[in-house]
Order: C-alpha cells, then structure tokens, then sequence
C-alpha cells in the first residue's frame, strides 16, 4: 500500500472510530482526533523528504480498480505539484485539530466531520482518477457546510450556511460536468488521469469541444477558489465558520479548484487555456485589487483576513494564466504558502474571539500587551500576508510576478501594486487597531495562549512558512520539472527552463 | 406454455391468500408477527432466486408475452426486496391501521405480484393488466386508515386520477391494435421494421402517446404529477413508501420496455418531447418542494423530482441510460425506504406531519436522526451515498448524447439546477433535526429490534451503493442490455 493511501485512511478510519467512542469520554475523543491527524503529517513529512525531484512518472503509486466498466480506479500517486500540496494540508489539518479545544458542545460530531474533511481532502490531493478527485473533495466540502451550520457563530450563521452551500455546489456541480464532458470527449473511456493526458497527446481534443470544456471547469473550480465575481461567499462564510473549519477549507480545501486547472484542464486543454488565458488574468485583477479594497474597508477582523485570503487567490489566478514554468510554479509555490498563512491567520483570529467574544476592530487594542505570544504570532502573519521577504508568500510572488511579466506586463504592474500597497494599508492598520494602541479596561482579564501544547499550532505554521520562506528551494525543485511537463502540452511556446530556476530562486 | 416461469408470481399470491385466511386464527395481539411470517417468506424466495434455484430461471410463456430475461429478474430481485422492507415498516405502523392488519399485509403482497407481473410482461394486455393489479389495490391502500379523512381524500383522489389514466391507456392500446394488429412489444417493434411508414401514422402515434400518458401517470412525470402530493401526504405512509418505490419502478420498467422493446423508432422521433418533459418534471419536483412543511408532501415532491432524474436516463435513449436508471432506482429504494421508515416511527404520535414535529431527534434518537441525515443527503446526491453514484451515471449518459442532440447539454444543466434547489429543502429538513431552537418533546425513542435491523440494512444499502457499485451497476448493465434484443 502507498504511503498516500495511509495518509489519506488514517483520519477517514479514525471519524469510523469515533463513532462508537461513547461521547462524554472527551478527552479521548480529541486525543483520537489529534493523533489521527498526527500520523498524516508525519507521513507527509516522510513523504517530503523522500520524493525524488524531477523523477520520471508519479511516485508512491498505487492504483486498485473500482468500477471497471467504467474505467474508475482508485489510483493515488504524487509529483512535484502535490507533494508540497499534501504536505501543508496534512499540517494544517494536525494544527486545525489541535486548535479544535474552542469546540464546547457535541465534540464528537464535530471531530468525525473534521476527520472527514481531512481525509477527503489530503485523498483528492494524491488522486490521479478524474472521479475520486471529485468525489474525495465533495466528500471534504460537504462537513464545511455543517460544522458551519451547526458551530458557526454570529447573527448572520444561517444567511452564511445557506449562502456557502449554495455557492460551492453550484460550482461543484458546473465542474463535475465539466470533468464528465472532458472522460467523454477525450474518448480515452478511462477515468485515469495519466491514461487521459497520454491518450490526448496522440489524440489532442478538438478545438470546439476544448472552448466549450474548459469555461465550465474554469469557473466551476473557480467559484470553489472565489475567483472574482464569484467571491463572496468566502469571506462571510470565513467570518462565521468555527476557526479550526476556516483554517481547513480557506488553507487546504480551496486550493483543490486550483490544483484542478493545473493538473486537468491545462495539460489537456491546452489550445482553451491558450485563449482563455486574458480573460484569468483580467478577473484576478478583480481578485487583487476590488477585493483588496474591499478588505481595507472591513472593521471586522475576520472580514478583513477573509477578503485578504480571496485577495490572495488573485495571485495563482495571474500566475496559472501566465502559462509558463516559473508563473505556474510560482502558482503552486503560493498555494502552499498562502494554506499555512490562511490557517495560521485564522487560528489567530479564532483565539482572540475565543477571548473577546467580539473581532469588531474598533472594540478591541492593546491586546500585545495581554497577549503577547498571540499578537506577535498575528504581526508576523501580517507580515507574511503583505509579502515580506522571509516568508513562503513572498517567494511565490515574487516568483509568479516574473512568470507574468512576460505575459502581461500591465497586470503585472496592477498586481505589484495591489500586494505592496493595498496589502500593506490593510495589514497594517489592522495591526495598529487590534494589538498596539491604549488596552480598553474589559481586556484585563485575557490571558495568552497558557503553554507549549496551546502554542504548538502556531508555531508549527509559523515554522513552515519561514523554512519555506527562507528555503524556497525545496518546493522549486520539486514543482518545477512537473510545471514544465504540464506546460509542454500546454503552451506551444516553451519559455527556457534556466530562466525558471533563476525566478524562483530570487 | 411454460407456466412454471410464473412461480414466483405464484407463491406470492398463495402467500397473500394465506396471510388472509391466517386472520380467523391469529389473536388481535399477534397479528403484527404475521407481517415478520411474510418478511421471512420473501427473504426465502429473495435467496432463492439467487441461488439459481428455479423461480428466476430465464424463458417465455404464453406465446411470448410473459418474458423472464435479465431485465425482468433484476426488478423482480428489486420489487421483492422492496416489499420485504415496506412490510417491515407496516409492522412499525400496525398499531395505527387499529383494524384489518392482516388485509393491509396482503394487499401489499397482491400489489407486489402485480409489480412482479409487470416486469415480466411483454405484450400490451399484459402490460394493462398487471398495471391495474397494481393499481386497483392500491386504491385500498391509499384509503386504508378509513377513520381519517386525509386518508379517504387522498384514496378518492387516486382512484378518480387513476381511472382517468388507465381509461387513456386502455384507448391507446386499442389504437395501436387497431392500427398494427399486434400486441405484443417485439412482435410490434417486427412490423414497426417493415413498415416504416407507421411511424409517421397519427393514429398508431396517438396510441403510443396515450400508452405514455398512463405510464407517465404511473411515474408521476409532469404534466400527470398532479395527484402525487396529495395521495403522498394522505395515505397510510407504508402506502406512501411502497407507492414511491414500487410502483414508480413498475411505471420505469414499463416505459423502458415500452420505448425500447415495442417502439423503439418512435422513441427516437420523440427524443425532443421527452427531453423536455424530463427537464419540466425536475424543475416543478423541486420549485413545489421549496415551500412545503408538510414531510410526506415534501417527499411526494421531491418524489415527482427524482422521477425527472430517471427520466434523464430514458431520454438519453442509450443502454447505458437505461443502465443508469437501473443503478438509481437501487439506490433510491435504500433511501426512500430508510426516510419512511423514519417517519413512520417518529410521527407515531403525531398527527399533522409537519416538518417541525422532527426537532430534537437528535437527542430523542441518535441513530433515527443519522438516518434521516443519510438518507437526506443520498437524495440530494452527495458523495459518497447511493444518489451521488446514480446522478453521476444518469449525468453521463446524458452528455455522453450531446452529439446527437444540442438539447443534452441543456437537460444536464436542467438536472443540476435541480440538484442545487434541492439542496436547500434537504437541508432544511437536516437543519431541524440537529440544530432547532427549542425541541417541543425529547422523550426518548424506544426502537424495536426489527426496526433496528431494517434501518442498518437500509443503511448499508445506501452506503454498499455509493461506494461499491460494480456489483448493482453490472447487473444493471447486463439487464439493459436484454431491452435492446
């Protein structure tokens, strides 16, 4: 068996378990949840340190027939542009369930739901079949919609149910019809992702059937991205889901659509994404600077980190449409970063509400004094959300700004400005407002996060996105040669591959 | 002759026949165990006929118009199974029909054989007379809790509706006889080869048409839906359940055999009308079901849905359309079945019905609310239950046709609007259960041990289709196939 399949079982047998845990052993139950999502990121991290970069093929393959009518098979397997993928969703999965102590009422369910969703989720990562990938994310997203109904909070939680429910399925759905189209039209009558893409480059798709495909998958996965228009359902949704679900679906669960154009629709439907491309990197200019600006206008906390984080997916978006090694690899690289910050950022902001009950910025101030751990933790994933050097995110924008330059010097330009400037008011004066300034009297009384235990999902973020912050490499050196495999079906002009290094490198 | 193909059938009326005369012996206080006496015949005849032992063995009888092929066995195996579990929900429901519990029984075993009838008939008398065995008793089930007036509504409703369309369908089989003089379906579909100017004959496709009303009655497809809210919401709910699985599955393997053995030309000329009825069917099944507070209404809605669901299936004209039909009757068996079973424990004591009457089931029941969850979310079709496979199969072979038809692609994305409508009033229902302000009542609900086993077995069906189907999907396959013969 493969590693991966461990990865993904572990949490999926341990919500099997819980179930007939009797539910007022609490301690057990969380114990349970917590080693369940241990074991995965001790695999992942096994896993990181022995893929063989630029190997030939997938690594830690296995491939087991389910339907064989219909040529579905369960066949996991990763290469360099999922093997970080898996890494970060298993850690942030292992640091959603350690932050899940704010969970008070029916703990057992809301343990079993957020095994599932990590099960699913890290499962449709490693898959290379068009129908688990689909079906392992539905299986993750559904659990999104109820640990929100039931342990969201705030006025708005049921408008904001409704509203994520609605929106998500809605792309879900677009793109599960895209993804059937797509088995259909390849003619390949498999559901293997591998066996498609080499069907298609002796037979490639026709160019109507590729136009007409690839807007459905474009927009069904990037509805699940909130690509702008499509956008807001995410930052209520963020605003009201419980902090560990928020962490999970804006860190991992979101990146699934994206991670879907990169290993579907751009290596075989090359001619689509081609033309398509202008209008990806028009709507991420909504992403960067609308929503950006949206964000700068929010007095609530988790409002401001949620349009933060829809902001952020701007930058993949410009990154996928510049169709070159170091834009896509840059996409990828940010991907990984922005699933550590978002957890990390809404971890935070999950403990302060814990605290406050209240993430009205103009209700709270001072709180470094009270809570310095916590607020030096918030400053520095400000820090790293603005795109200071040092940290993950920086090394993916820069490294995508140098793919796009190429491409769409103009949008470049916008999004530069978007990062630097709009990013920077926000994530500064949110700073400002929330830890520094005169500590209203009520606060006297909050108290840090008490010991090592408590602190461990912080830090354990935080350490992710300086090791790959400062050693980019790491990541480059794996996404890179799979970019480039990617994008040999996809764009008919192939950039020079030491170029791609030098980029992501800087 | 080869009347021993007709065992089945047999033993299920003898079995019927004798659960009647059981009555004069049987205490008042026992005769809940004559329904777990029939469960236990049916299990045996269920197993049998896989073990190859005799009643399922393939042939024809009666000049042909008594078919046993692959088709006919895989809704036989189904009709039985479905009896077995709506007879186990009666049981649940004795102590409400206050007399004549042993009738009720067998009504539902003389419907069953008409179910069984149905699969197997190949020829148009056939076809009318199996449909009214059905029917007919299930006038008397609808109407069967005499005392209530819902109940006698919904039982005048039926039969009145009912009459209508067999009296439709009588008159479109006499024109077809009139025109090709012939009955039976492969013998018609011969003399459709020969002489293809039939095909254009107003009168032979009036026939065809008015023939399809009556199924599409039976089925409650728009625009004959309308008596199925009312009779859903009235009737006794084993009535309700056995009217949602059985006998739409009986009005499916009708019309498939009907559009594809008997006419298939015609069906194909006819590729615009059912596309559209297919699309109209979802879209009504759902919008109506948005306001409902009334449970069995809102199933009864979301039942003339998920009728537009198979629909899709027929309308792709294709044998893995018709496969896919199959597969989603499998799994919606599973499922409908564990909601009315549901319902018919927990509104025991409760008279309107309504929506609300669920809240706090979660901690008056944990097992009950997780199967009303499951089967909730199976019907909406979400990974990894029954309805999500079903859909995905009904979905493909959809699109799979959007070669031949630009209106595929807009029926698919038909039956998507209808999923996501759908959403909202599936997990309305959800929202009650598990998270309702103030639970009016919270007394415990005791389970019988029947209850229990019926509801786990529901349950692993949902689950055993949803994240197994190679086993159901190649009997579906192989009985899809018969139809093209």
């Amino acid at each position: 068996m493969s590693i991966l399949t461990y990865i993904a079982g572990w949490p999926l047998l341990a919500a099997l378990l819980l179930a007939v845990v009797p539910r007022n052993y609490r301690v057990i139950l969380r114990a349970i949840a917590v080693l369940a999502t241990l074991i995965p990121a001790v695999l992942a991290v096994k896993m990181f340190a022995q893929f063989v970069p630029g190997a030939n093929g997938y690594q830690f393959e296995q491939q087991i027939p389910w339907v064989e009518s219909l040529g579905i098979s369960y066949h996991v397997g990763v290469d360099g542009l999922n093997v970080g993928l898996i890494l970060m969703g298993a850690i942030v999965a292992f640091a959603a369930a350690l932050c899940s102590w704010e969970i008070q009422t029916r703990e057992k369910e809301f343990y079993i739901l957020l095994l599932v969703m990590t099960g699913g989720i890290l499962g449709a990562f490693a898959s290379l079949d068009l129908f688990f990938f689909y079906f392992l994310h539905e299986l993750a997203l559904v659990p999104t919609f109820i640990m929100i109904g039931v342990w969201g909070r705030g006025e708005k939680k049921n408008y904001a149910t409704f509203q994520i429910t609605l929106y998500l399925s809605i792309g879900a759905l677009i793109a599960l019809i895209g993804l059937i189209a797509l088995y259909l039209q390849s003619g390949a009558n498999t559901f293997d992702i591998p066996k498609i893409i080499e069907h298609a480059k002796a037979n490639p798709l026709a160019a109507s059937a590729q136009n007409f495909i690839f807007p459905l998958l474009l927009f069904g996965f990037g509805i699940l991205v909130s690509l702008w228009p499509f956008h807001s359902w995410a930052p209520l949704g963020y605003g009201v889901a419980p902090s560990p679900t928020a962490m999970l679906h804006a860190g991992v669960l979101k990146k699934f659509g994206l991670y879907g154009l990169i290993r579907i629709a751009l290596p075989l439907l090359p001619q689509a994404a081609q033309s398509w491309a202008q209008v990806i990197a028009w709507l991420c200019v909504g992403n960067i600077l609308y929503v950006g600006w949206v964000a700068m206008r929010q007095r609530d906390l988790n409002l401001l980190v949620g349009n933060s984080s829809v902001a952020h997916m701007g930058f993949i978006f410009l990154g996928i449409a510049s169709l070159n090694i170091i834009g896509v690899t840059g996409a990828v690289l940010i991907m990984i970063a922005h699933g550590f910050l978002a957890a990390l950022t809404f971890a935070l902001s999950g403990y302060i509400y814990q605290q406050t009950g209240t993430l009205q910025i103009s209700e709270l101030g001072g709180l470094c004094r009270k809570l310095p751990f916590i607020g030096t933790a918030l400053l520095m994933a400000a820090m790293a959300g603005c795109g200071l050097p040092g940290f993950a995110n920086f090394a993916g924008e820069a490294t995508v700004f140098f793919g796009a330059w190429v491409k769409f010097p103009a949008i470049t330009i916008i999004a530069l400005w978007g990062a630097l400037v709009i990013g920077g008011v926000y994530m500064t004066r949110a700073i400002r407002n929330v830890l520094h300034g005169p500590l209203p009297e009520k606060w006297n009384s909050l108290a840090d996060a008490a010991n090592a235990w408590r602190k461990l999902p912080y830090a354990l973020l935080l350490a992710s996105l300086l090791i790959f912050g400062f050693a980019p490499k790491l990541l480059t050196d794996k996404i890179n040669p799979d970019a480039e495999k990617i994008l040999n079906q996809a764009a008919p002009i192939k950039l020079v591959a030491h170029t791609a290094t030098s980029g992501a490198r800087n | 002759m080869n009347a021993s193909l007709m065992t089945l059938e047999l033993c299920v009326i003898a079995l019927g026949t004798m659960l009647l005369l059981a009555d004069f012996w049987v205490p008042a206080e026992r005769k809940k165990f004559l329904a777990y006496a029939a469960i236990a015949a049916l299990g045996g005849l269920l197993a049998i006929s896989f073990n190859g032992g005799g009643i399922c063995n393939p042939g024809s009888a009666f000049n042909g118009s008594f078919v046993n092929d692959a088709l006919a066995i895989f809704f036989k195996r189904f009709f039985l199974l479905a009896a077995i579990l709506v007879l186990f929900i009666a049981a649940e429901f004795s102590t409400r029909l206050a007399e004549a519990v042993s009738e009720y029984y067998s009504l539902i075993l003389f419907a069953l054989a008409g179910m069984l009838f149905a699969a197997s008939s190949n020829d148009f008398a056939m076809l009318f007379v199996s449909i009214e065995l059905i029917t007919i008793t299930f006038y008397v089930l609808v109407s069967f809790q005499r005392g209530k007036i819902n109940s006698l509504e919904a039982g005048v409703k039926y039969l009145i509706l009912g009459a209508l369309s067999s009296a439709f369908m009588i008159f479109g089989i006499a024109l077809i006889w009139g025109t090709t003089g012939e009955l039976r379906f492969d013998k018609l579909a011969e003399f459709l080869a020969r002489t293809p100017q039939l095909a254009s004959s107003q009168i032979f496709l009036l026939g065809v048409l008015l023939v399809l009303v009556g199924l599409g009655f039976k089925i409650a497809a728009f625009p004959f839906q309308i008596w199925a809210p009312d009779v859903y919401q009235g009737a006794p709910t084993p009535t309700t359940a056995f009217l949602a699985i059985g006998s739409k599955a009986a009005g499916f393997v009708l019309l498939l055999r009907v559009l594809f053995t008997a006419v298939p030309a015609v069906a194909h000329q006819w590729t615009n009308l059912l596309i559209v009825i297919s699309g109209i069917t979802i879209l009504y099944g759902n919008l109506c079901a948005l306001p409902q507070r009334n449970l069995k209404r809102l199933l009864g809605y979301s039942s003339i849905s998920h009728a537009g669901y198979l629909l899709l299936g027929v309308a792709a004209l294709s044998a893995n359309g018709q496969a896919a039909v199959l597969y989603y009757l499998a799994g919606y068996l599973f499922t409908v079945l564990a909601a009315f079973a549901v319902i018919a424990i927990v509104l025991k004591n409760v008279e309107n019905e309504d929506i609300s009457s669920l809240a706090g089931l979660n901690q008056r029941s944990p097992l009950l609310a997780a199967t009303m969850t499951i089967a909730m979310v199976s019907l909406a079709g979400i990974p990894p239950l029954a309805g999500f496979f079903g859909k995905f199969l009904l979905l493909k072979a959809v699109i799979e046709q959007d070669a031949t038809h630009p209106g595929y692609y807009c029926l698919a994305f038909t039956a998507l609007a209808g999923v996501i409508i759908s959403l909202y009033y599936y997990f309305g229902v959800i929202r009650v259960i598990y998270w309702s302000r103030e639970p009016a009542d919270v007394v415990a609900i005791e389970l019988s041990s029947p209850a229990k086993g019926f509801i786990w077995v529901c349950l692993a069906g949902i689950f055993w289709l949803g994240l197994f189907p190679n086993t159901v999907l190649n009997f579906a396959n192989e009985a899809a196939a018969a139809l093209g013969k």
